[in-house]
């Protein structure tokens, strides 16, 4: 049986893990007093030598990361959290920081000696009232203890901590457009180079990373470089939540080293829902291409899942069973990445828009043959061709739809319409029959 | 906004958050929310005057994000993710149930300004879909009845506690100033994690006990 390895999530079922209390019951805040005890290159060090990579999707060394940020310059560092947690199907860092909101904390007090910050940021989306609650008390109670502020722990470093929170809207998670929305813009994406580590927030020195990649450091610095080895695979080290949700029998966050398969996870999620059949899944959000059951046994890890033609991103698993129309899923990615365009560069503001008239009358039968490859088309001429990602992320589903499923989309042109019942595709449909 | 002496106090505790003052914007535009319950003309004016911009900058803010509102929302602001896995899991049905029972279209407010519906995008619960938000407060696993009851029970004043949330269910405006990051006290209440959160973990020590 997949063993899992639960380690961020490991104090969750304690009814105050969320506390300063709990915390510290659990070992939280030892790895600070060590980290401090440290030389921050050493701490970079470490950190590189762990394998670490970003949790956010981009899988990026977070060690590495840290050693961009140029010392000795005589300007002030940032240290940033990306804590924007919106790619559809994440939903990993929420029940987290939810649960156990000091292990992001420590880590960024962590963080912040190492690339000598004395201010760093935390940016939450704002559409979660109750993790922000945890947050700013976590924030409010690692002050009062001497965390924060200061001479922390003695030790001569001081930091200030700031929980910033978003409203609304799904580019502030890429990081540039995140410092932007920070800096009190509208969040839209800059040009880089410069990268945040030598321009970043307010044009100086600056380092953003994904709330998981931070919470993991307090346990590397605690347990070590070959612990943090001892899971995972050759150059996707260590543990990782993957989060399942849609036709699993039970969905859930599941702790396990990278490189553990879908096929083991639904195992412990306990089958598809009604023995139903896999019709396609996200390996890591909606801007990852689709995978079918022939991935099945692809290892989730950075390397596994980029072989295989997707991307890990957030180990955001949506389950899609055989009652689910594939045009229509795609249609709503599609009308998703339209509304959250920032309108910034003309390729991904007038081209979302074309891909969901387009999609909007294929779904309803209205399209024709020839649509398909004029979708094609222009998702090859909004893709590389913005700022950012998003517009790479809206071709995703409709590339990867066409390549598996290219047959679903003429079959709503030979009848004219959907051929799916809507209805057996829902939770409350299949309880309601009591056929779950 | 008409701002009284403490109103000023707690905007100059939240401009002195940040190393420059134009980084305040975003808590001032939904602290200005907890007063007035959308950004009104006026409230512009003042986080322009507090600030030293034009009232375009902040207004240009203002309307990129779309938590802030341009009109009165309901005292309870109901968001039903309709993105594609909640959409399929029910989240579809559920929107179109709760403007029917309501007789509002999407963005509106019911007449008694008790509640108002929106469909959202993500919000980063997927393994508890279909996914309705209230207030931005989770209540998690909805039926097209659960919802309908919700709604209900909103309307008469009364509406239960969040799934992973507080005790009671706060104000639209109560809530906005929490995201303006004032504490409310209230971080204590409410679980730590809902079961889905907890199964790998469950399953985990299932697998030691072994």
């Amino acid at each position: 049986m997949t063993k899992l390895t639960p380690v961020l999530s490991a104090s969750w079922d304690q009814k105050d893990s969320f506390t300063i209390e709990g915390y510290k019951r659990n070992g939280g805040y030892k790895a600070v007093e060590k980290a401090l005890s440290m030389a921050p290159d050493d701490v970079i060090q470490l950190v590189k030598d762990s394998g670490l990579r970003g949790r956010g999707g981009a899988g990026f060394p977070t060690g590495m990361k840290w050693g961009f940020i140029p010392q000795g310059d005589n300007k002030e560092h940032y240290f940033v959290v990306n804590a924007d947690e919106s790619e559809p199907g994440t939903c990993k860092d929420m029940p987290m920081l939810m649960a156990n909101p000091h292990v992001l904390v420590e880590g960024i007090i962590i963080g912040s000696y190492a690339i000598r910050a004395n201010h760093a940021f935390i940016y939450i989306r704002g559409e979660v009232t109750h993790i922000i609650r945890r947050v700013q008390q976590a924030i409010e109670d690692a002050y009062k203890a001497g965390y924060l502020g200061k001479n922390i722990l003695g030790k001569g470093f001081d930091l200030e901590l700031v929980l910033h929170v978003g409203a609304g809207a799904y580019i502030c998670g890429e990081e540039t457009a995140l410092l932007d929305s920070l800096e009190g813009f509208r969040g839209q994406p800059r040009l880089r180079p410069p990268f945040p580590a030598i321009a970043g927030l307010y044009a100086r020195p600056t380092v953003v990373n994904n709330v998981e990649s931070v919470a993991s450091v307090p346990a590397i610095v605690n347990n070590g470089v070959e612990w943090f080895a001892s899971m995972g695979t050759e150059k996707s080290k260590g543990f990782t939540l993957y989060s399942l949700s849609g036709h699993v029998k039970n969905p859930g966050q599941f702790e396990a080293p990278l490189g553990v398969t879908l096929r083991e996870l639904i195992a412990l999620a306990g089958g598809m829902r009604n023995g139903n059949k896999l019709k396609f899944w996200t390996p890591g959000g909606s801007s990852t291409p689709l995978f079918t059951e022939e991935h099945l046994d692809t290892p989730l890890d950075y390397e596994g899942v980029a072989a295989a033609g997707s991307m890990l991103g957030t180990k955001a698993l949506q389950i899609f069973d055989e009652t689910v129309c594939v045009v229509r899923a795609v249609l709503r990615w599609t009308e998703f990445y339209k509304h959250e365009s920032c309108g910034k560069c003309t390729p991904c503001r007038e081209g979302t828009w074309w891909l969901v008239q387009i999609l909007k009358d294929l779904e309803s039968g209205k399209g024709e043959a020839a649509d398909l490859d004029k979708l094609l088309d222009l998702c090859d001429n909004i893709a590389g061709r913005s700022f950012c990602a998003l517009a790479d992320g809206a071709a995703s589903p409709i590339i990867s739809s066409l390549k598996y499923f290219r047959q679903e989309y003429l079959d709503h042109l030979a009848n004219g319409g959907c051929p799916f019942d809507p209805a057996k595709s829902t939770l409350f449909a299949l309880t309601e029959a009591g056929a779950n | 906004m008409p701002l009284t002496a403490a109103d000023n106090q707690v905007m100059d505790s939240i401009i002195n958050r940040y190393p420059r003052s134009r980084s305040a914007i975003m808590p001032l535009l939904h602290f200005a929310q907890s007063k007035d319950g959308y950004v009104t003309p006026e409230s512009i004016e003042v986080i322009a005057q507090k600030l030293n911009l034009e009232t375009a900058e902040v207004s240009a803010v203002a309307t990129f994000y779309t938590q802030y509102k341009r009109k009165p929302v309901g005292e309870y602001h109901v968001g039903v993710c309709t993105n594609t896995l909640c959409a399929v899991m029910g989240g579809d049905a559920i929107f179109e149930a709760l403007k029917d029972h309501l007789g509002i279209e999407n963005d509106e407010v019911t007449a008694d300004g008790k509640v108002s519906v929106e469909h959202i995008e993500c919000n980063a619960a997927c393994d508890y879909a279909p996914v309705v938000m209230a207030n931005w407060e989770f209540y998690d696993n909805q039926t097209v009845q659960s919802a309908k009851d919700l709604v209900d029970a909103m309307r008469q004043g009364n509406p239960p506690a969040p799934t992973r949330g507080p005790n009671k269910l706060p104000t639209w405006k109560e809530n906005s100033a929490v995201l303006a990051g004032l504490n409310d006290g209230r971080a204590n209440e409410g679980v730590q994690a809902g079961e889905p959160s907890l199964l790998g973990l469950k399953i985990s020590k299932e697998q030691g006990a072994k």
